[in-house]
């Protein structure tokens, strides 16, 4: 067993193995446990109640033991094998307080390597728990105290970071009540923790994408589809292929493969969560899946919007949102009548969905909804919507674009005589820092700022959708400085040989790391070449999205950038060490889309 | 000087990028940035240096750090991947003048994603005999783009006739509109120079019915008698497989196979016997690991 020894504080203390303790836990286990928060039937926490008054599986005060384990578990009829904390998946609900201390001690009992990350906290950075840059991760029998102050309040989440052990089970929720009263009061809480399960090992899920960019993909366009008149006429299908873009790739791995939970339940075993009627309820969504984003809603019941990832923001209505993995949002809904309510979680590609229940009683059952229609994806995802032009079946042909606009500058957009060229990549167009190679088959041409656009599949729906330009930090946000400094980062991909990255560079070729000074305020640009979804997370830190709301830009630690968009971000680089900045698509990450982010004191400061 | 600071001098100094904003501003969902107004580019910061050193080296021992490191980084993009494609393996029903027969076409690779270690064999006979046409191909396959890949390796006969061993040199890739091309040259130990092209395109009928036509020409730069193939075109074969994905790696099908020789080639099959030209069904089952 390989001994380490940190020079100073967290200190790894070795373990005893209890067989006793841990055969028990399996037995438990077998056949589905969960932790009393996400055990169908939750009256849930009511506000105010203290922690010691909750049901166990809550995990609260200054020393918070976690076990990392194998545990077989039993989701839609079969057997697979999860890695998890304490026994369950999801893992327990750690409760805390803003000012605590707080000391988590995780223990490995795996014959690998573990690490836990906590995933939104701000703290310091050898306790954030990245192997190989913040800490060298948990060995096999060995523990670690992650040991911080608690310094906000909001829903937060936590998971592995070390292989795919996060997709295999490894995740749970975070929440941590304000010092000072809530700012939207409430009722009744639930956490509604979203994942995606497969019981094949995430290392084979990647393996067949790398052999297959379309391997999970069902939902393609086919003769079939042509001659029924569904998708694409044949025009538009012909421009694409051109191309070498397939509009129906929206998600890696599908419902072919996975299984959608709510709380670690499936549809059938149907979580419920118990209200009272005419209560203010809040639902705390976490996005834990690996692979899945999700478009939520509950039919008939408008969600008022209060928190996007942990932080404040101004009550918002809506009745449907699209969570990026990773994300977390708060929203309050009141239930009037003594009716279950469906909460939907349907994948972003429409390939399967989740149903859970608010009901005023246990055993009630809402009712179940059709999926709707994948979507296709269109010229804007691609970085190619000029001005409103027509792009119905590729209006294109015989416009062209005018390209001579600087990268950043907004694209001029109107259409020139002479031959359009459907360039998709121009290296002419590509920002010099990208490593034009086998890793990059696409530059969007005239990316745009899309956080006002609905996102992904929702753009038609006839009823209101959250966007980005939605959110409104409650507060405004302490630095207000203008930023100094100027920070472009492609997100790039090959989607046939499955490569992602930054700026055309994996992490395994060792880019250097993005570095900013100590208390620098930089706007950052993330521009998104590919025709996918990035889920980015910075370590570390919140940034503020430039999303026109000014000094109440929201604060984020996850934006999602739509396929051939960009966002604006300001960061003020206030935590010092290094920090993982990686596309929260876990197999995008695993596959190169991954940097490392320094923040240093001084010019030459080690 | 940064793309960055180029556009705003564009947009500030001319009369040119003004209608285009303008433009601009009424497109849906263009934001614009209301927020604090960002500093001027000449005062714009420059990026600070590059640290050599990593943070957690000072909390953790140096040694394991950089275990851990090299560990992640190479989680993150530099996995070693396989596959073993064993595209055709079928049975050709015999009818009338042409006898029953086999044949195969396996393909695998195992690296990176720009590096790989490849091996191809492919080959035909009829059946309870050896092989007519058989090789195997063992090369190193690189990435040239995002599409196309170089393989430069060995190739080996090993059916009918004298078995010549050739260096290969093979470019394949996606073409646009999804056609899957692949073109060789091979120099045999004789001197004898050879080249091959493939193509084939998978018609998606229904999600998992796919109809695939393919095409494989052999060529020739000189006259190989005793292999009974003339300068020019050597053979031709043309095929039609419709196959039904069970699974994605897991796939039977049926077709048609219609093979020709070239003009020399076919008069030096004749000579000896046999039809240059032969049409047959098959059945045969596609899978891969
Ligand atoms: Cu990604």
């Amino acid at each position: 067993m390989p001994e380490q020894s940190p020079k100073a504080r967290p200190r790894l203390s070795p373990l005893r193995l209890d067989r006793r303790t841990l055969l028990a836990g399996l037995g438990a286990s077998l056949g589905g446990a969960f932790p009393a928060w996400a055990q169908g039937g939750a009256h849930g926490a009511m506000m105010g109640a203290a922690p010691s008054n909750q049901a166990p599986g809550v995990l609260s005060g200054e020393r918070i033991e976690l076990a990392i384990g194998h545990t077989p578990v039993r989701i839609n009829g079969r057997m697979g094998h999860a890695v998890t904390a304490n026994g369950t998946m999801p893992g327990p609900l750690i409760r805390l307080r803003e000012g605590q201390d707080v000391c988590l001690s995780v223990r490995n009992t795996l014959g690998e390597d573990t690490s836990v990350h906590w995933h939104g906290l701000l703290v310091p950075f050898q306790f954030d728990g990245v192997p190989g840059i913040s800490f060298p991760g948990i060995a096999p029998g060995q523990t670690f105290d992650y040991r911080f102050p608690v310094r906000q309040a909001g829903t937060y989440w936590y998971h592995s970071h070390s292989g795919m052990q996060e997709a295999m089970g490894l995740l749970g929720p975070i929440v941590i009540d304000p010092a000072g009263p809530e700012p939207q009061p409430y009722d009744r809480e639930h956490v509604i923790m979203l994942s995606d399960w497969s019981p094949v090992h995430p290392h084979v899920l990647l393996k067949r994408l790398k052999q297959m960019g379309g391997y999970h993909n069902f939902q393609k366009q086919t003769l079939a589809g042509l001659l029924a008149g569904r998708d694409q006429p044949l025009s538009e299908r012909l421009a694409w292929g051109r191309m070498r873009m397939d509009p129906t790739d929206i998600s890696d791995v599908t419902g072919s493969a996975y299984t959608f939970l709510i709380n670690g339940h499936d549809t059938d075993a149907n979580w419920t969560g118990l209200f009272t009627p005419g209560e203010r309820v809040r639902l705390r969504f976490i996005n834990a899946s690996a692979m899945t984003h999700f478009n939520v809603r509950l039919p008939g019941l408008p969600m008022r919007v209060i928190q996007a990832d942990g932080q404040d923001v101004e009550p918002v209505e809506t009745d449907e949102f699209q969570i990026a993995i990773a994300e977390t949002y708060d929203v309050i809904v009141c239930p009037a009548k003594a009716e279950p309510v469906a909460i939907i979680a349907e994948a972003l590609d429409r390939s399967g969905l989740c149903r859970a229940t608010l009901a005023p009683q246990a055993g009630m059952v809402a009712p179940l909804v059709p999926l709707r229609k994948r979507p296709l994806l269109t010229m804007r995802d691609m970085g190619m919507d000029m001005s409103g032009m027509d792009m119905g079946g590729m209006g294109m042909e015989g416009g062209t674009l005018d390209l001579s606009a600087p990268s950043d500058a907004p694209p001029s957009g109107h259409a020139h005589h002479g031959a359009m060229t459907m360039k998709m990549r121009d290296k002419s167009l590509a920002a010099p820092a990208i490593r034009m190679g086998p890793g990059v088959a696409t530059i969007a041409p005239a990316p745009i700022d899309r956080l006002a656009d609905r996102p992904t599949g929702l753009e038609q729906v006839d009823h209101r959708v959250l966007t980005y330009a939605d959110l409104r930090a409650l507060v405004p946000s302490e630095d207000r400085r203008a930023p100094t400094r100027h920070l472009d980062l492609h997100l790039t991909a090959n989607m046939e040989r499955y490569m992602w990255g930054f700026d055309g560079a994996k992490l395994s070729e060792n880019p250097d790391p993005i570095s900013f000074r100590h208390g620098e305020r930089v706007r950052v640009t993330l521009i998104n070449d590919t025709m996918m979804p990035h889920p980015i997370h910075l370590h570390g830190h919140f940034f503020e999205l430039v999303n026109g709301a000014g000094d109440k830009a929201p604060r984020k630690h996850t934006v999602n950038v739509l396929p051939g968009g960009k966002v604006r971000f300001d960061l003020t680089a206030s935590a010092l060490g290094d920090w993982a900045f990686h596309c929260h698509v876990l197999l995008h990450m695993h596959t190169g889309m991954f940097r490392v982010v320094t923040v240093r004191a001084g010019e030459n400061a080690a | 000087m940064s793309m960055r600071l180029f556009a705003a001098v564009l947009v500030t100094m001319a009369g040119t990028a003004g209608p285009a904003l303008a433009q601009m501003a009424d497109m849906p969902g263009t934001m614009h940035d209301h927020a604090a107004p960002v500093s001027s580019p000449d005062e714009e910061a420059s990026p600070p240096p590059i640290p050599a050193d990593h943070a957690a080296d000072a909390i953790f021992d140096p040694a394991i750090m950089a275990r851990a490191r090299k560990a992640t980084i190479h989680d993150a993009g530099g996995m070693p991947f396989s596959m073993l494609l064993i595209d055709q393996a079928e049975w050709r029903p015999g009818t009338g003048k042409n006898p029953q027969g086999y044949a195969w076409n396996v393909k695998g690779w195992w690296g990176g994603d720009v590096n790989r270690l490849a091996i191809e064999s492919e080959g035909e006979g009829l059946a309870g005999e050896k092989a007519e046409r058989a090789e195997i191909q063992v090369g190193w396959l690189h990435a040239l783009d995002p599409w196309f890949n170089v393989r430069a390796g060995v190739r080996q006969d090993l059916g009918w006739g004298p078995h010549r061993t050739h260096a290969a040199l093979t470019i394949e890739g996606i073409t646009p509109y999804w056609f899957d091309v692949e073109g060789s040259l091979f120099i045999s130990n004789k001197g004898e120079v050879t080249a091959r092209l493939e193509g084939s395109y998978d018609q998606r009928i229904t999600q998992r019915l796919i109809l695939q036509p393919r095409a494989e020409l052999d060529f020739s730069a000189q006259d190989m008698p005793e292999l009974r193939t003339g300068a020019g075109l050597g053979r031709a074969e043309l095929g039609l497989r419709l196959r039904y994905e069970i699974a994605r790696e897991f796939a039977p099908y049926v077709g048609v196979n219609w093979e020709t020789r070239g003009g020399r080639s076919a008069r030096l099959m004749r000579a000896s016997g046999d039809d240059p030209t032969a049409l047959r069904a098959l059945a045969g089952i596609r899978l891969w690991f």
